[in-house]
């Protein structure tokens, strides 16, 4: 997974370094930094508003940071433009999945699955693959996506950045509002993913989750990294939990 | 006082021909305010230049139908610069700024026009004359061509939005433009092309309409306010909303026509428009999420 405990691994594929971001005068980010290596599960636990999700904007070019750099697979990337960072292979489900209500569950898949490159038989693997991964989002492919329960649209969050056949998948509390079923299929899907060679940056309220799906896990406060530790680790003493977020694991 | 069946059925046909026409020149103003949340009070002056475009193509080459096909294109090669230059720097700030700008382009083109082609109203010639008779009339077969073009050509735009990558990625922006760019889709390019599709329907509609009436540089102001009601009453960003809408309106002055003058009979349509923003401001068709 990586050379050292907590050491960047040679290249990893994605760096971010001493970003600060704002919203208006707030200064929400203070110099936020971390990285994610290929295929691994990396998790950020914070309170609310300590700029877990600002830092996932950020990262998507959503935010523009006004200090600090962002490279992806080696190259930097700060202040590309979205679309791009999204075709570079920078997946995003957002808190609320902002799924496409309008359209289907077809259509909605088709905004990440239409794009240049793309042949008819890849086209078939990637929806064959979806379709396998998420048996119910083949039922209802024409059904529109606002019609979806709440779990449906998180799968269909998830699936439409799986079109863009990203390297990472930036997952803003994916479970927040589901039923323990839909926890626990979540809990799963980030499993596959990171099998795939996907790596996952998870944002999470879920700390049980956090733990048992994540490799290493950043703690944020007051829009800072305020401690970096292997899971294993909080899993065997929690007092940074306790510590930074006031609950027990 | 009793008006015979078939002043009401001549009337129900007018109000349909005008009807789409209104529709066609509505709908590229429609999807320009669906996608980008800009109300572009210029569309009037492109459904102007567009027939003068026309007047212009059918003096060089004597085709009406070149003629529509070049004031299509010409006219979206001219909303895209307009969009790129003016609209796209202006984009996510106060929508007044959209509106003062989109304004002042309106004064620049309406001017320009006069320049050019002066204060003389221009004609553009039936490409396809006759009538049939119609009840006690020789209805010109022209008006009902030009319904069928509308028809035709909004149908096109429906079948473009529906199916195909473009389309499905101009519906996904209009939806949120947030998420569209997070899923790759290159929304600056949507913009432009959807800003550029709505000026040539605008164009278009002038060539159309061009045989009907006097062109002259004030030819889109008589249009541009019954084109905002009916992108009001239909549902801003709603493109059926529009066309139902515009018939709705047409046909209700068509048919108050048969009381009062033409003139009044437009009086009509502000009814309808304070009636819609008093009791469903969305408008009459609007979607619940946009």
């Amino acid at each position: 997974m990586h050379a050292g405990e907590n050491e960047p691994e040679a290249s990893p594929l994605l760096d971010v370094d001493g970003i600060h971001s704002f919203y208006g005068k707030s200064h929400i980010l203070q110099g936020v930094s971390l990285w994610v290596g290929r295929g691994e599960v990396v998790a950020l636990l914070g309170r609310n508003g300590v700029g877990k999700s600002t830092t996932l904007k950020t990262i998507m070019g959503l935010v523009q940071p006004s200090q600090g750099r962002i490279s992806f697979e080696g190259e930097p990337v700060t202040g590309l433009p979205v679309h791009r960072l999204a075709r570079r292979g920078i997946g995003y489900v957002p808190e609320e999945r902002r799924i496409f209500h309008l359209l289907t569950v077809g259509e909605n898949l088709r905004t990440g699955l239409d794009r240049p490159g793309i042949t008819k038989p890849k086209r078939r693997e990637l929806l064959d693959k979806i379709f396998e991964f998420f048996p119910v989002l083949a039922e209802r492919r024409n059904q529109a996506g606002g019609t979806l329960s709440g779990g449906e649209q998180q799968m269909l969050a998830i699936a439409r950045a799986m079109m863009l056949e990203p390297k990472i998948i930036l997952l803003d509390e994916p479970t927040e509002g589901l039923m323990p079923r839909m926890v626990a299929q979540i809990r799963e899907i980030i499993a596959r993913l990171c099998g795939e060679r996907v790596a996952v940056l998870l944002v999470e309220q879920n700390v049980p989750l956090t733990l048992e799906a994540a490799a290493r896990v950043y703690i944020l406060e007051k829009g800072a990294v305020r401690h970096h530790a292997p899971a294993a680790s909080l899993r065997a003493d929690p007092a940074p939990i306790h510590r930074y977020m006031g609950i027990g694991a | 006082m009793n008006i015979p069946l078939e002043q009401i059925l001549i009337q129900t046909i007018n109000g349909v021909v005008t009807g789409m026409i209104l529709a066609l020149v509505s709908s590229g103003l429609t999807l320009i305010f669906g996608i980008m949340d800009v109300v572009n009070f210029a569309h009037g002056e492109l459904f102007m230049l567009g027939a003068y475009v026309g007047v212009l193509t059918l003096a060089a080459t004597g085709s009406f139908w070149l003629a529509l096909i070049s004031a299509t294109i010409v006219i979206a090669v001219l909303g895209a610069l307009i969009y790129v230059t003016t609209l796209r720097p202006l984009l996510g700030r106060d929508p007044l700024t959209t509106i003062l700008a989109t304004f002042g382009i309106s004064l620049i083109l309406q001017n320009y026009a006069l320049w050019q082609f002066g204060p003389v109203a221009r004609k553009i010639g039936e490409p396809i004359s006759g009538h049939f008779t119609l009840f006690y009339l020789d209805y010109p077969w022209y008006r009902v061509v030009i319904a069928l073009i509308s028809a035709a050509l909004l149908g096109a735009v429906w079948l473009f939005l529906k199916f195909g990558t473009w389309g499905v990625w101009i519906r996904a922006t209009t939806q949120d433009r947030v998420m569209a760019q997070a899923m790759g889709i290159p929304v600056p390019r949507v913009l432009l092309t959807v800003f550029a599709i709505g000026a040539g329907m605008a164009g278009a509609s002038g060539v159309l309409f061009g045989p009907l009436t006097a062109i002259d540089h004030a030819m889109g102001l008589d249009w541009i306010l019954r084109v905002f009601i009916v992108v009001v009453v239909g549902g801003m960003g709603n493109l059926a909303g529009s066309v139902v809408a515009a018939i709705f309106i047409s046909l209700l002055e068509a048919y108050a026509a048969l009381w009062v003058s033409p003139a009044q009979a437009v009086i009509v349509s502000f009814v309808v428009l304070i009636l819609t923003l008093l009791f469903r401001p969305t408008g009459l068709f609007a979607t619940a999420v946009r």
